[in-house]
């Protein structure tokens, strides 16, 4: 059982505070939602969590021990990370591009073992892109992309993995698919810290969710509590109805409060 | 159909195949036409004095230099091309060459070599430093390459103003022309003692790029993600950035300005094996001293003797192929 702990959180950039007395924890087994509106920090969250950006104050730890003090191969093995919009600046094949997530287990002299190269393939079946291995990424759909992005990330084996909108501009179907793997995932003992804009999938998916709000955690806890009326008005600025079906709420916005 | 499927090990092996049957080869080619038998009695110690001369002072350290400075240039080249993620980056392109041979020169305006035996090669590096530093600061935070190029132009025009202005300066007659040598490079009339001079700069600069390949191959996914990767993406740029200036300083100091090398040759190992810039590191290396003694024994041929200097058959090839890639890749760019 692992924690990746996060108490009274500060970072400044520039001058500007960006996050204040942040607090929260992964554990291993659950999916935690970051949510929030544009700009509230929650990229920030993760890029401190890899050690990215420095911390002004507060502390980070995993398995209670601070983040920076942990080598970075070591962290490495325990922390993954999916970038948002997943940049690859070379067109590298799928099945190389995969196995770079076994990099944290090799020397710098070393390229991938044939065990790495199973795994890889493992990686790539689970997110069902096995059979893209000779295409090269950056002529890949948004879909596909999405899910080699996926088994980069989760070919580490790493027991954490921050996930940085890795839905974002897919269609539903392949939203799903995404959020499916997270799931199994969380299910198989790893915590998943997940940047989510989706509030409906954020509810019916997450374990837990933290609505972040210009840099501050503004409640936090059970999907359904977080997602109350007052809170969607305050942070998001909206109004929304809801209805239910089989047991589930689901949110639509639909007015616009105090515009800007 | 570019071939990916290259095995790297055979790709490699059969560069330095390559490599050493052109080197060979140069031995026998030159403006005194020796046989076969004359050059080996020559390298082995058995020729006519005449003949030892010319084998193993002229040829021997010209294509010992050649191999140092080619392979320096595209081993540079490929790492550059890496770290920026960028495929126009090379240290000609971007200034750096330009700027170690403004170094060079002065050093060579105030005869600073008479006091200091390496003051040549350190003012290159000083030159090729300052130059990767600045474009480091102006270049890293947005990855564009128009930035990057425009930022190269700036130092290079600066780099040979100040050449010319220094030039206009010279002292004397020999002076200018060592200086004029500096702008075309050239391996003629290299020395065992230049080469060793100059050596121990390139080696230091090619172990800085050791253990670099799975970091540029991470950095292709962007420096954040390299980083949850485990690299020390800083730490790896700073092994590139001193590296390149260290060891390219030291093959400007000792050839001059060759350019295009570090341009051409990640691009047509990218043909051969594939896009993984960690991958490129060696072949590059190998490919480029093969291309660099290879344009050099053009420079020996017949037609060549005299004429033409190795700087500008290099850019004869490399610059219409430098603006093939701009072609290729103009959609990119924006």
């Amino acid at each position: 059982m692992s924690l990746l702990s996060i108490r009274n959180l500060h970072i400044s950039l520039e001058g500007q505070k960006i996050l204040s007395d942040v607090s929260l924890d992964v554990r291993s087994g659950k999916l935690v939602g970051l949510i929030g509106p544009n700009g509230a920090g929650k990229s920030i969250l993760l890029k401190s969590i890899l050690g990215v950006i420095d911390k002004k104050d507060g502390e980070i730890t995993l398995d209670g021990k601070d983040i920076s003090d942990w080598p970075l191969m070591e962290k490495a093995r325990k922390i993954s990370y999916a970038a948002q919009g997943a940049p690859v600046h070379w067109p590298l094949t799928v099945g190389h591009l995969v196995s770079l997530g076994r990099i944290p287990h090799l020397s710098p002299w070393q390229s991938t073992t044939r065990e790495d190269q199973i795994l890889t393939l493992e990686a790539m079946k689970k997110t069902n892109v096995d059979h893209l291995s000779m295409r090269i990424t950056t002529t890949l759909s948004g879909g596909e992309r999405a899910r080699v992005m996926l088994a980069r990330a989760i070919v580490t084996g790493a027991e954490f993995l921050l996930a940085d909108e890795p839905i974002e501009s897919l269609d539903p179907y392949h939203q799903i698919q995404i959020l499916n793997i997270l799931k199994e995932l969380t299910q198989n003992g790893h915590g998943v810290l997940l940047i989510i804009h989706d509030l409906n999938f954020a509810q019916k998916y997450c374990d837990e969710l933290i609505l972040l709000d210009k840099g501050k955690v503004v409640a936090s806890g059970q999907p359904s509590d977080v997602l109350n009326d007052r809170n969607l008005q305050n942070t998001y600025r909206i109004k929304a109805s809801r209805f239910l079906k089989d047991g589930n709420s689901f949110i639509i916005a639909d007015e616009l409060l105090n515009s800007d | 159909m570019a071939l990916k499927g290259l095995p790297y090990r055979n790709f490699n092996i059969a560069l330095i195949i390559c490599l050493v049957l052109i080197s060979f080869l140069s031995l026998f080619i030159g403006s005194v036409s020796l046989s076969p038998s004359e050059v080996i009695a020559g390298l082995i110690g058995n020729g006519t004095p005449a003949i030892s001369i010319i084998v193993v002072d002229l040829r021997l350290p010209r294509v010992l230099m050649g191999i140092l400075a080619g392979a320096t240039l595209g081993l540079s080249g490929a790492s550059l091309q890496g770290m920026l993620r960028n495929p126009l980056a090379d240290p000609g392109i971007i200034g750096v060459t330009s700027s170690a041979a403004l170094g060079a020169v002065i050093a060579i305006y105030f005869g600073l070599s008479s006091f200091f035996p390496t003051a040549i090669q350190l003012m290159a590096i000083f030159g090729a430093l300052i130059s990767t530093a600045i474009l480091v600061l102006i270049s890293m935070r947005d990855s564009s390459v128009l930035t990057l190029i425009l930022a190269g132009i700036g130092i290079s025009s600066l780099s040979t103003a100040a050449i010319s202005l220094t030039m206009n300066f010279a002292p004397n007659p020999m002076t200018l022309q060592d200086m004029i040598m500096w702008m075309l490079g050239s391996l003629e009339n290299r020395t065992i003692s230049d080469i060793s001079i100059s050596l121990p700069f390139i080696l230091v600069g090619w172990a800085l790029h050791m253990g670099i390949s799975n970091g540029l191959d991470a950095s292709s996914l962007g420096d954040d993600t390299a980083r949850s990767l485990g690299i020390d993406t800083r730490r790896m740029q700073l092994q590139i950035i001193l590296g390149g200036a260290i060891s390219v300083g030291a093959v400007v100091a000792a050839c001059g300005a060759i350019g295009f090398v570090g341009l051409v040759v990640p691009h047509i190992v990218r043909r051969l094996i594939g896009y993984a810039p960690g991958r490129l590191l060696l072949p590059s290396a190998l490919l480029g001293a093969i291309l660099l003694i290879s344009a050099d024994l053009l420079t020996r041929m017949p037609f060549g003797y005299g004429q033409l200097r190795l700087g500008v058959v290099t850019a004869i090839i490399g610059a219409p192929m430098f603006l093939y890639i701009v072609y290729k890749t103009r959609k990119e760019m924006r």
